[in-house]
């Protein structure tokens, strides 16, 4: 059996006092030893700032393990989830605080999965913030994309923080995914 | 702002194509999309592990009380009181079991509770309109709240929205991670709409609206509908390249 998907639809301008809740960008708390921020903007075509935007990550823990602990949505303080949200300011800048993913497995390159929602914006999207690194050309998606489409998934790195801009459209669009059929 | 809806809905018109079953990224008629949608075709990728993984939320995520929408306050909020309930599913049909559901709508007058929203209709000091649940063990999940009134926006002169709920959802896979919304059946605002119109396919645009369902009433209460979400990895955004 198989049942027709359920199309998306805008986030609309109204889900600030909804979605968002406190804690939601902090996977472990600020200034414990090993952690980075993760940090962009969100901007659209014309290069502005998008200021209703909503980022969220999902990533293995700092030894690449997947993690399947509830608690995202309260916190406690010690329990790492993988899972965070964050909306943009008014400056169209989101910021995580979590710790570096590690490889899913060795010798890959280490990454955030990553969904972005807006008011315009009519179906999520999914990318990938990569972190930087002398194997990026190891991973798959990136070692098949031209240099210029793979500066858009590679954050940069800046001691303990991590930038990583999303652009919605134009010449220095990010790569957005598709996902391919897989067995479950 | 000077478009009138016979210039959107002529726009509509031209872009309604048969057989496509996503929502178009790429939908003039819709304004606020012209910068905000990426114009080159998505990248085809596998699936690595974590993105076949989902988050997991659990008791000490949400409270029971927050499927609820109408006991955040003291009072009793105004408007018609309703049941919405269905399941989650994936594209195998499979229940989606223990996941995250949030809703948020506006209330009764058609005015959410957002600083941003300034259409001039009475706030419900005993309405919120945010809620959220967890999928039981096959994929059922049931809110109690108002139904939402129709609003005007700024998209074009006299511009309004159908009424809906907002839902936002979680798969057993990252890659399933779904953000839509909820309409209400026979809303004469449907033609209208750009927002209910990016979805080209008249199929596909049913499958966003509840379904009445009497089973579903509670007596001297409320009224009841009835709407399934299925969430796939593989759905499908429409770009511009595909539909030339």
């Amino acid at each position: 059996m198989s049942a027709a998907p359920t199309a998306g639809q805008t986030v609309g301008p109204f889900f600030g006092y909804a979605l968002p809740y406190a804690g939601d960008s902090e996977l472990v708390p600020a200034r414990r030893a090993g952690t980075v921020r993760l940090t962009g903007l969100v901007l659209d075509g014309a290069g502005n700032p998008v200021p209703d935007a909503l980022v969220e990550i999902w990533q293995p823990d700092e030894r690449g393990q997947i993690v399947q602990q509830a608690g995202s949505l309260h916190r406690d303080g010690w329990t790492f989830t993988g899972f965070g949200r964050c909306a943009t300011d008014n400056a169209g800048r989101y910021s995580f605080t979590t710790v570096p993913p590690g490889p899913l497995a060795p010798g890959r390159v280490p990454f955030f999965a990553v969904t972005v929602f807006a008011r315009g914006l009519l179906d999520r999207l999914f990318t990938r913030a990569y972190l930087p690194g002398p194997e990026e050309l190891l991973d798959p998606l990136l070692s098949s994309l031209p240099d210029s489409r793979r500066r858009t998934l590679v954050a940069r790195r800046d001691g303990d923080q991590l930038f990583f801009d999303v652009r919605l459209q134009g010449t220095e669009e990010t790569v957005f995914l598709e996902f391919g059929a897989e067995p479950r | 702002m000077t478009d009138t809806q016979a210039d959107i809905s002529a726009e509509i018109e031209k872009l309604s194509v048969e057989g496509l079953t996503g929502v178009r990224l790429d939908y003039p008629p819709y304004r606020s999309s012209l910068l905000r949608h990426p114009t080159k075709a998505p990248h085809p990728v596998d699936p690595e592990t974590i993105e076949r993984a989902a988050p997991v939320f659990g008791a000490q995520d949400v409270d029971p009380l927050e499927a609820d929408l109408t006991v955040q306050h003291r009072g009793e909020p105004i408007g018609e009181r309703i049941v919405v309930a269905g399941r989650v599913l994936d594209d195998a049909g499979r229940p989606v079991a223990g996941q995250l559901v949030e809703v948020w709508q506006a209330n009764a007058a058609g005015r959410y509770i957002h600083q941003r929203d300034q259409h001039p209709a009475p706030l419900d000091p005993n309405f919120t309109g945010a809620g959220r649940c967890l999928t039981g063990p096959d994929g059922s999940y049931r809110f109690t709240t108002v139904k939402p009134g129709p609003y005007p926006w700024r998209n074009h002169v006299n511009a309004w929205r159908p009424a809906h709920i907002h839902f936002s959802l979680f798969g057993s896979q990252f890659t399933e991670r779904l953000v839509t919304q909820m309409y209400f059946p026979g809303d004469p605002l449907f033609p209208y709409d750009p927002i209910y119109q990016s979805v080209p396919d008249a199929r596909a645009r049913a499958r966003l609206v509840a379904a009445y369902d009497h089973e579903l009433t509670v007596p001297e209460i409320s009224t009841g509908y009835h709407w399934d979400i299925v969430l796939s990895g593989q759905r499908r955004t429409l770009f511009e390249s595909e539909l030339a």
